[in-house]
């Protein structure tokens, strides 16, 4: 299926969109490296870290062939304004709790959206989504399991859970900001949109916390906290987008 | 630069005892589960470890990446430490013997002088031998 320009340009606004978000947490979920709770756990949270900052480079690479810049470039020399991730995953870790439940809905939403990216009609699109299928399975098999974990085994890691849920769970409707262009890859089968992968989303979520006993608000009292896709970040994406290009922007030229 | 956020360059401060000594707070230790890693499926499992768990579910979680993350695999086991059962090495001298009794190996039987002897008066080609000579005429055409 070939593209015309307008088109184009929505298919790059969303492969932007799923790269900022996988670099992004990919990155402060690598601050947990060296500090995990335990020697295993460490293990398995950075390896799933390098997983998603490797996905973020094959949607990079996407956008490269489509004229964007390289993606060393791309994830190192724009400013925080430039990035289209949602603001959840720009947050630092806080405690393990946070960034346990913060992976969770992060990992849901990437299962549900790639997943549905396996029949899009944008081909490199669904190749990557295929082939990243059971990575990412593992990714959410990993959450769930600690969600189901801590929010059962007693209740001080109840309580932290639930609060880390009622902390997060605004954030993670962001990562379902509607798009401005939305409308032109829905018509063109490049993916469902939001709206949909939303509602797949809350199904899947729901009965993993139902199951740990976490709360959700009703859907009334939700309040969704959208600004990433276009540009507004919070205070805290700029110091990480410095740091984590630092070495970088020393020689941009350097060969690795 | 702004501060930075990650824990490991603004280390994250832990709590200090009166004589302001760093303590770490002593947790329940887990259970330990061994892990056995299948690298294609119809071989042997093999036992590669072992990882900590609270229970067989997370220790098949934590496994996969650490003994699979770098290596191909089919499947994995994991089993609780707890019902392994050992010989005791206060009785490792009933293996002590064992080296000597080459008799139970077939390698220790001397019976190829025989064998060849039988393939030449039936005229039957050594299959070994067959196969060096291929090797050896294909290395000459390619030389």
């Amino acid at each position: 299926m070939t593209f015309n320009k307008a088109q184009t340009d929505a298919i790059k606004e969303l492969l932007f969109k799923m790269a900022d978000d996988q670099l992004i947490i990919g990155h402060r979920n690598s601050e947990w490296t060296g500090l995990g709770p335990m020697l295993e756990e460490d293990i398995a949270f950075s390896s799933i870290a390098q997983d998603k900052i490797g996905q973020s480079l094959a949607l990079f690479n996407i956008l490269h062939e489509l004229g964007e810049a390289m993606p060393d470039a791309a994830a190192f020399t724009r400013n925080a304004d430039k990035f289209k991730c949602c603001q959840l995953v720009e947050y630092p870790i806080g405690e393990y709790d946070f960034s346990l439940m913060r992976n969770f809905l992060f990992n849901q939403a990437e299962y549900v959206r790639f997943e549905a990216m396996a029949d899009s009609s944008f081909e490199p699109l669904a190749k990557i989504a295929k082939k990243f299928k059971g990575e990412i399975k593992y990714h959410t098999m990993h959450a769930n399991l600690w969600i189901k974990q801590l929010g059962k085994a007693n209740t001080e890691s109840h309580s932290r859970m639930q609060i880390a849920f009622d902390d997060t769970f605004n954030l993670a409707l962001g990562i379902f900001e509607p798009g401005a262009n939305e409308d032109l890859l829905i018509k063109s089968k490049v993916y469902p949109g939001e709206k949909a992968l939303e509602e797949k989303w809350i199904e899947t979520i729901m009965p993993v916390l139902d199951n740990a006993m976490i709360k959700a608000p009703a859907r009334f009292e939700w309040k969704p906290v959208y600004g990433g896709r276009k540009g507004v970040h919070t205070e805290h994406l700029q110091p990480m987008i410095e740091e984590m290009g630092a070495v970088f922007r020393l020689d941009p030229g350097a060969e690795w | 630069m702004a501060k930075s956020e990650d824990p490991r360059v603004s280390r994250m401060e832990l709590p200090k005892n009166d004589d302001g000594k760093e303590v770490l707070e002593s947790q329940e230790n887990w259970e330990t589960y061994e892990v056995f890693h299948q690298k294609k499926r119809g071989e042997q499992h093999v036992h590669v470890g072992i990882v900590h768990a609270a229970n067989p579910e997370m220790a098949l979680i934590l496994a996969k990446e650490t003994f699979g993350r770098r290596r191909a695999t089919a499947n994995i086991w994991v089993a609780k430490s707890a019902n392994v059962y050992a010989t005791d090495y206060a009785d490792a001298d009933m293996f002590e013997t064992t080296p000597e009794k080459t008799y139970r190996e077939a390698s220790d039987y001397y019976c190829m002088d025989r064998i060849r002897k039988y393939q030449k008066e039936h005229g039957i080609e050594d299959r070994k031998d067959l196969k060096r000579k291929q090797k050896e005429s294909a290395k000459e055409k390619k030389d």
